[in-house]
């Protein structure tokens, strides 16, 4: 018995080193780009290996610098906005798509559906062109809805909600048929806000995918003012690339608003993604 | 007659059950003709075309890119290249990620902080994680020449540079897969293991005769979506190589290409060309795959 509990013992410190050593690794790069953030030129390309901190002061001047060298104000209304746009296209046609597939009777539901299936299974890269080029003629190039624009349907997101609405209880709907609602009543007042857990995950998951992004932005928004997060780093990749604390700064003002939105809503975040399950 | 009235009162209802669908379904189907359906068509038309100038007039010339991607060794060698990194990311990105999760799955302390840590890199954009990378990638200046006193090029070694892009892949997408791997876990009835014990079996003939069973279908869905998202990487090539890299060669992806010669270069039909090529190859892997199912996943 002494045996075996020794055994756990040494079993959980083991588990923990070895989680410990993960976390440690995950966390450096973070650490050393919030650090280079901070320092000078002259400083961050120091080559003593001990030289972690900042030795002449937290340089947070850099921050500063590459907010207004490139108009991050700009950067983060885009994104949101464009992300903004997403998720509600996404949440709208999703629900009601799911909604008719998972719970009313309609000749050729089956081959609908098939084409939604279809969809995911076609990796995206094969759309990029002829997007490019129907956002180009409809003069959409370098605005908000050319952003947008791919993400107005979403065929995993009906997939998912489909599913979502599947799960729920039939003898819901026949009370409320019985009571007399039509079929747009149901859905808007019954079945709707019982998915919401799975409006959700769609949110979270469009967000983030439209978030990590690049190669649309990059596309479709060539211009510095009129791009993403994402699309704008790689653009000052270009430009500060020998300057790394500028581009360790931009990098932070990159990330954190996603992280802090992940810190709060963290739960929501780990549901979401194993519950969709979709591919980011 | 008396059969078919109430007959015909349900198809009324039926009816206007139809229409409620139809235009429920409409917004999602005419958008996935007009985004997705039809682009993909086009995509193929233009593989069979040629770009004028400024994307205007294309001209119908066959097979001709399909014979010059066949013929170009730069295409094939991308294709070698996006298979490397798939060859590093999905197995490592998948063990290590089981592993974390199998500890996280027991009832440890401190287990929702290592998994905040752990999802972190999910919810950062690639442009940004690889600039990071590039930096403690950098061969003068830096952190890990710098920690470990070598003087190593890791992005620039021809040999080395899909190495070093693959770990960029792993440590980005270890989070995600043990998301999924945990939950895959809480489905497993606890019973099992407790049998198990009973039995005297130790913790690693439980993992090998319980949990790697039990959880295959989840792991089988990790590995096939990872081996897809690994197959169309993009956003760690383009970020972290340099035009000028001379490993650059070395490690674009075939996506990379696509995109180079579709916007870069402004050669859409040859670029359409590229990425057909690239989804029949992904076809023929899903279909490997699917087909591997069966004897790989394991049905109770």
């Amino acid at each position: 018995m002494k045996s075996a509990r020794a055994r756990n013992i040494a079993s959980k410190v083991v588990m923990y080193i070895i989680l410990i050593i993960m976390a440690f690794i995950m966390l450096v790069p973070f650490a050393w780009m919030i650090l280079t953030a901070l320092k000078t030129n002259q400083e961050a390309i120091s080559v003593d290996p001990f030289y972690i901190f900042p030795a002449h002061g937290w340089h947070w001047e850099n921050f500063g610098e590459v907010w207004q060298s490139y108009n991050f104000v700009l950067l983060y209304k885009n994104t949101l906005l464009m992300i903004l746009f997403r998720v509600i296209c996404a949440c709208l046609t999703a629900t009601m798509a799911g909604y008719a597939f998972g719970r009313l009777k309609f000749p050729g539901k089956n081959f609908f559906f098939a084409l939604v299936l279809v969809q995911m299974m076609i990796p995206a890269q094969i759309f990029i062109i002829p997007q490019y080029l129907m956002v180009s003629k409809l003069g959409l190039l370098n605005t908000i809805s050319g952003l947008v624009f791919p993400g107005i349907v979403t065929a995993f997101g009906t997939y998912l909600l489909k599913t979502g609405y599947e799960g729920l209880p039939k003898d819901l709907e026949e009370a409320a048929d019985i009571d007399g609602c039509n079929i747009g009543q149901r859905f808007l007042r019954i079945m709707m806000p019982l998915t919401r857990s799975s409006m959700v995950s769609l949110g979270i998951f469009t967000a983030l995918f439209a978030f990590k992004d690049l190669m649309w932005p990059m596309i479709v928004c060539t211009r510095a003012e009129t791009t993403t997060l994402s699309a704008g780093l790689a653009k000052m990749q270009g430009q500060f690339s020998s300057n790394y604390p500028t581009m360790m700064a931009a990098a932070v003002l990159a990330v954190v608003p996603m992280v802090v939105i992940y810190v709060i809503f963290q739960k929501q975040f780990v549901e979401g993604i194993a519950t969709s399950g979709g591919k980011l | 007659m008396k059969q078919k009235a109430p007959k015909k009162k349900r198809t009324k209802a039926q009816k206007r059950e139809m229409i409620w669908a139809l235009c429920f379904i409409a917004p999602t189907i005419i958008g996935l003709i007009v985004l997705n359906f039809y682009p993909a068509i086009d995509t193929l038309w233009q593989s069979f075309c040629k770009t004028g100038d400024f994307g205007k007039g294309n001209t119908f010339i066959g097979f001709a890119n399909y014979a010059k991607v066949f013929a170009s060794g730069e295409v094939w060698h991308s294709l070698w290249n996006t298979i490397k990194y798939a060859l590093i990311e999905v197995p490592f990105g998948v063990i290590i990620s089981l592993i974390l999760a199998v500890f996280l799955n027991k009832k440890l302390k401190g287990t929702s902080f290592f998994r905040t840590i752990f999802f972190l890199p999910m919810v950062c954009a690639p442009a940004a994680v690889a600039m990071v990378w590039k930096w403690l990638y950098n061969q003068q200046f830096g952190l890990l020449n710098n920690i470990f006193g070598t003087n190593v090029a890791w992005i620039s070694d021809p040999n080395l540079a899909w190495v070093s892009i693959g770990v960029i892949g792993v440590w980005s997408i270890i989070g995600y897969n043990m998301v999924l791997f945990i939950s895959g876990l809480q489905e497993i009835p606890g019973d099992y293991y407790e049998a198990a014990e009973i039995d005297g079996a130790t913790g690693i003939k439980q993992f090998f005769h319980i949990t790697v069973p039990l959880l295959s279908p989840t792991t089988f869905f990790i590995v096939q979506t990872r081996i897809i998202g690994a197959l169309t990487i993009f956003d760690l090539m383009f970020m972290v190589m340099d035009k000028t890299n001379l490993a650059l060669e070395n490690t674009q992806s075939i996506v990379y290409l696509f995109y180079d010669y579709a916007f870069t270069q402004g050669n859409k039909g040859y670029g359409a060309t590229i990425v057909v090529f690239l989804v029949i190859f992904i076809m023929i892997v899903t279909f490997i795959l699917q087909r591997a199912e069966k004897k790989l996943v394991y049905h109770p």
